[in-house]
């Protein structure tokens, strides 16, 4: 019993969902610190800081298990999600002719699924744009020479221009940062929710999980989004 | 006051229901929301229609019998009371009121706005309980000291009447308020630790069999829930399933 | 067995239980197997001694009409349940709460069964916490205690104002365990609608399948009735809106014996009537009088003031208010039995000082209690001088704390809040102490026919006293009943299945199945609700509070009369083989009718007031009751012969041996 108790019942479905969330959780805070290296000024040797920073998170064997790590949150996550989806679909056969949700939940709570939906096209988009680019893309482009003379592709340089285009530079802003809206929202819900369902709720502690819940769907989203506007309309053109 | 109906009516499990407007009019704001059915209902027989057809029996919210999805909310636009506690002066002359039956694949509907709940029998029966004998020879009920907060959360989870106002409200139709309430109850007390990992396995395993959704913690079900049960009860749920799986 | 002796055993009071069940015969578990038990009704009663003879191995088939046993009415008990335990060292032990009950029953119930009650309810705590009822408790983790009317010790156990649900809850729970078992089937959804004899013994019941309207036969060995009371037959009452007399008046119409069925409590603790469309009355709890106290004013031009709204009741001085149950009282006080101030609030409303708009209400003020424990709060959070607002705000902590949820409640119905101005309350229908009669062992006067908890007769005389309802209905599902049927049992270990395939069964059948399709068929022109209503006038009115005479002599009549005319003229919409809750109705409230004229003719008879029976000519000079011991010591037990108002009446003297019969004063 205990066993297929850790896999199939509704309550193991609900720790997985808060476990690999919680670690997306992680991972979010992992990749700011990464991408805030993004501000510093290019004079100060942001392209070579950024692209060794690179390299080594695609490089290193421990950050490369934490990747497959992730990208196994990510892919667990989602399925875990359509899963649960599907089966709350089916408890209730037939709807209500009226039925009034916004008066006892709060709307993020009750749109995971179409949040959830936008972050992973996010993810591809994204994945394809700058991770994809870089492990499979051809290096036709700019090439980055690391300190031992391997060449990469320039990362930084690809990222940076991408949101310096004089055209198409702002609306990949725009769409960057409606993305985090959609994440903002999803951890909204998603932080305290996730603690909740591994069991942590006391009333001691409750208000802090929720207040720091908010402060991480707000601030963290909010630090990814700044970041391409900076580029676009701050930092030095290259 | 002068309102109208707008009411589920389904003649048995298999066929096929509607929504009926009916009028009411001469309604008391001091009748509760079932004596406004039984209005309803007396002018129904009157006209040699068949009357509404609804759970209720204490009238004084305790036995969770009424169950009725008002305006799209169990037990209507009120917290903290159940359909029989709602008082007509919640409304104003005019209003339109829409009356649907709790509606939840493990609540299939018997007829109009009567639902089958025994899915909830099924889950107590499934563990929740603790396994003493009434012979009555027992112990003094004095020999266990509890802690008062311990025994006061165990009771505040006992007060769960059942109505299943929290599988109506929540979008899942999950059932896990009400079945955390009952584990929690016995959970809390030393009496029921002993076989606590055994109930919470067993409750959570029928739980799922009767088709309950699952729970994604909106917290409708606390809101809605006329008793106030916390989602905490649904947290110690989770670690006293995590626990009892893990050994 | 089965006829109509008490069947008390010999001995001293105090060892008669014990040497009982030492003396009479049980089952051996093997045999058990083979015997199957019907038990009528799951509330504490029913539902603790269907769990304890699953438990003991007979095979339970439980009956309900509710969709689960745990929403039987006892979950609307609120305040506690009595136990001798004298945990507050305060003098309480056996004896004394087989005395209060005793007295508080106006010396109208059998000595034997009340000193089993006292003597088992110790053991009925320790059975419900060893089951896990959260019972309220000290900070140093003991069972805390309050008081209740009538007696002079603190021994009523509780769980804040839900004491019902939790213990129904805890009895659920050991059915549940049984039905996990198998040896428990419940029949939730189901009315029994009559019992089947063969030879002359119970050997099963009739049923309908309240959702698919089939009438099915179930057969067992022994018939138990815990179906509760029948204060539903005065349409408003605290009863739920199901509760009802049919399995009992089922059972009285073939054999069993019906005692003192005039014998109703009448709360005095109720939220007074609004209007015409009410449906049902609200109790609260009696557990509020420990701390509230009951007043009407003093001048009847502040009561009239008060009547047309120009007055409020705060704004009246503490010289101006009567609190009458103080003054006439003053050793009990706010804490007099139920009848005692059921009876003086209606005097006070009937001398012109009731306090709502239909004069029909007296204050319960908790204004003195908020400012006592605001002013013990802030001693204990060392606040040096308060201000009156700080103790008003500390004070009305406290009183939430005790009643928090019975305060709500009120407010929910009356729309006013009770922390600020007094509740208003008023007396209604709440218990019946009279019920099917019963021997020492809850055998009816139909062999194999037991009936336990509120339905029976057997424990609180002419008046129950608070918290004692629970007590009785678990005293005899769990302790008394689960033993006493043995004895019957024992002789039918050879007796096999019995079968349903027999001509007693068909017969019981069409019995029913006529009797539905006349209600079905009828086509009259009024609803079944109208007849009830006005059925609970006649009660009210003639066969209430005070009962005279003539009023009585009317109320036969009249009853006669309106049944008469509900079977011409009662319209059952919808047909019999579906869900059809006008049809259930119709089938109680057609018993009502009936039972109702045995009533009107059992508080006739009386020619005494006693506990709940009040006659008006039977009254002393300051209006208290006048008991009439001589002509009256006895519990009346009607035979039914085919008409209620000719019922035979049976007569069992009480003789108290182990106490003085006297002249119960609360002064």
């Amino acid at each position: 019993m205990a066993k297929s108790a850790l896999l199939k019942s509704s309550l193991a479905k609900k720790y997985w969902m808060a476990f690999t969330g919680l670690f997306l959780c992680l991972f979010l805070v992992g990749h700011l610190f990464g991408n805030l290296q993004l501000l510093i000024p290019v004079s100060e040797g942001a392209r070579d800081q950024f692209n060794e920073y690179a390299l080594f998170m695609t490089t290193n064997p421990a950050v490369k298990v934490l990747s497959y790590l992730t990208y196994f949150s990510i892919i667990f996550h989602a399925i875990d999600g359509i899963i649960l989806t599907i089966n709350n679909r089916k408890a209730r056969p037939t709807g209500y002719v009226s039925f009034k949700p916004s008066t006892n939940t709060m709307w993020s709570s009750r749109n995971m699924g179409v949040l959830g939906t936008i972050i992973l096209a996010f993810i591809v988009v994204h994945m394809a744009m700058f991770w994809g680019e870089l492990k499979f893309g051809g290096l036709e482009d700019t090439v980055y020479t690391t300190e031992n003379g391997q060449e990469v592709r320039d990362l930084y340089t690809l990222t940076v221009k991408t949101f310096q285009d004089a055209e198409y530079g702002l609306w990949w802003a725009v769409a960057y940062a409606l993305a985090m809206v959609a994440i903002g929202f999803h951890l909204s819900h998603g932080f305290s929710s996730g603690f909740q369902s591994l069991g942590v709720n006391h009333p001691k502690y409750n208000g802090f999980i929720r207040k720091t819940g908010w402060a991480f769907a707000i601030l963290v989203p909010l630090a990814f989004a700044v970041i391409p506007f900076y580029i676009h309309f701050v930092l030095e053109k290259i | 006051m002068n309102l109208t109906l707008k009411i589920w009516r389904q003649k048995n499990a298999n066929a096929k229901g509607k929504v009926v407007t009916y009028q009411v009019s001469d309604i008391s704001p001091d009748m509760s929301f079932l004596e406004m059915m039984d209005v309803l209902n007396e002018q129904l027989i009157e006209k040699g229609d068949e009357p509404v057809a609804f759970d209720h029996d204490c009238r004084e919210g305790i036995c969770g019998s009424c169950n009725l999805q008002i305006n799209g909310e169990p037990h209507g636009p009120d917290r903290g009371v159940t359909t029989c506690q709602l008082h007509m002066r919640r409304f104003k002359d005019g209003d339109t009121i829409v009356i649907e039956p709790f509606r939840a694949k493990a609540f299939p509907i018997i007829k109009d706005l009567v639902v089958d709940r025994s899915s909830f029998d099924r889950i107590q029966q499934a563990g929740g309980y603790i396994s003493v004998n009434t012979s009555g020879n027992t112990q003094d009920a004095n020999s266990i000291p509890i802690e008062k907060d311990n025994a006061d959360m165990s009771f505040y989870a006992a007060t769960c009447i059942g109505c299943g106002a929290c599988v109506a409200a929540c979008k899942n139709a999950s059932a896990m308020l009400f079945t955390s309430a009952k584990v929690s109850q016995f959970a809390l007390l030393p009496q029921g630790e002993v076989e606590a990992d055994r109930r919470v396995l067993q409750m959570v395993e029928q739980m799922d069999k009767e088709g309950f959704g699952n729970c994604t913690n909106t917290g409708a079900c606390e809101i809605e829930c006329p008793k106030g049960i916390s989602l905490e009860n649904i947290a110690r749920m989770n670690r006293e399933y995590l626990k009892a799986s893990l050994k | 067995m089965g006829t109509f002796e008490s069947n008390t055993p010999k001995g001293p009071l105090a060892e008669k239980w014990t040497n009982h069940k030492n003396n009479i015969n049980l089952v051996n578990p093997a045999n058990k197997r083979n015997i199957d038990v019907i038990v009528v009704g799951t509330g504490l009663a029913g539902g603790s001694a269907a769990a304890t003879l699953a438990e003991l191995g007979y095979n339970v088939k439980t009956f309900c009409y509710q969709d689960s046993p745990r929403r039987a009415h006892s979950i609307a008990a609120q305040g506690g349940i009595n136990a001798a335990k004298n945990y507050q060292g305060d003098g309480d032990s056996i004896y004394r709460l087989f005395y209060d009950t005793i007295k508080g029953g106006d010396y109208r119930s059998r000595e034997e069964n009340v000193y089993r009650l006292a003597e088992v309810s110790g053991n009925i705590i320790d059975q419900c916490v060893a089951q896990g009822v959260p019972f309220a408790r000290e900070y140093g983790g003991l069972l805390d205690n309050r008081s209740f009317g009538g007696v002079l010790v603190s021994r009523t156990f509780y769980a804040k104002g839900q004491t019902g649900q939790q213990l129904l809850l805890g009895a659920y729970s050991a059915m549940n365990r049984q039905i996990n078992r198998g040896k428990i089937k419940a029949y939730n959804r189901h009315e029994m609608l009559d019992i089947v004899k063969v030879d002359g013994k119970a050997r099963g019941i009739i049923a309908r399948n309240l959702v698919t309207g089939e009438l099915e036969r179930h057969s067992a060995h022994a018939v138990v009735i815990a179906s509760g009371g029948y204060g539903n037959v005065f349409f408003l009452s605290t009863n739920a809106m199901g509760s009802n007399v049919t399995a009992s008046w089922k059972i009285h119409k073939k054999g069993a014996y019906f005692a003192n069925p005039c014998f109703t409590q009448i709360h005095p603790t109720c939220i007074p009537v609004s209007g015409d469309h009410q449906s049902k009355l609200t109790l609260m709890s009696e557990s509020l009088r420990n701390d509230g106290r009951i007043w009407v004013p003093k001048k009847k031009e502040d009561a009239e003031a008060i009547r047309a709204g120009k007055k409020k009741p705060t704004e009246l001085s503490e010289e101006e208010r009567d609190y009458y149950l103080e003054r006439r009282y003053p050793a009990f006080g706010n804490l007099v039995p139920r009848d005692v101030a059921s009876r003086a609030a209606k005097e006070r409303c009937d001398a012109g000082f009731g306090v709502n708009k239909t004069g029909e209400a007296v204050y319960l003020d908790f204004s003195s209690a908020i400012m006592r424990y605001g002013k013990e709060a802030a001693t204990t959070q060392k606040i040096d001088n308060p201000s009156d607002a700080k103790i008003k705000e500390l004070g009305k902590e406290v009183v939430e704390a005790k009643y928090g949820n019975l305060f709500q409640m009120y407010e929910k119905i009356v729309d006013q809040n009770p922390y600020e101005t007094p509740m208003m309350i008023y007396p209604a229908v709440h218990y019946t102490m009279g019920g099917v009669w019963v021997d020492y062992n809850l055998q009816t006067t139909i062999p194999g026919c037991y009936a336990i908890g509120e339905a029976n007769f057997s424990d609180h005389g002419a008046n129950r006293l608070g918290a004692s309802a629970l007590m009785q209905g678990l005293a005899d599902g769990y302790f008394v009943l689960p033993y006493t049927i043995g004895n019957y049992l024992a002789d039918d270990i050879r007796t096999g299945a019995i079968s349903t395939d027999t001509p007693e069964f068909e017969a019981a059948e069409k019995e029913v199945r006529e009797r539905i399709e006349k209600l079905v068929n009828n086509k009259g022109t009024k609803s079944v609700d109208h007849f009830h209503k006005l059925l609970g006038k006649i009660m009210w009115n003639k066969v209430g509070m005070a009962r005279n005479e003539q009023g009585l002599k009317e109320a036969i009549s009249e009853i006669k009369e309106l049944r008469e005319e509900f079977w011409k003229d009662v319209r059952v919409p919808g047909s019999a083989d579906e869900m059809n809750a006008e049809l259930e109705k119709a089938g109680r409230v057609a018993d009502f009718l009936e039972l109702g004229e045995l009533f009107a003719k059992d508080a006739l008879h009386r020619n005494e007031s006693c506990g709940g029976h009040f006659r008006e000519e039977y009254q002393t000079e300051e209006g208290e009751a006048l008991r009439d011991d001589e002509n009256f010591m006895y519990v009346a037990a009607w035979e039914y012969t085919g008409n209620p108002s000719e019922a035979i009446l049976h007569k069992e003297e009480l003789n108290y041996e182990n106490i003085e019969v006297k002249t119960r004063s609360y002064k």
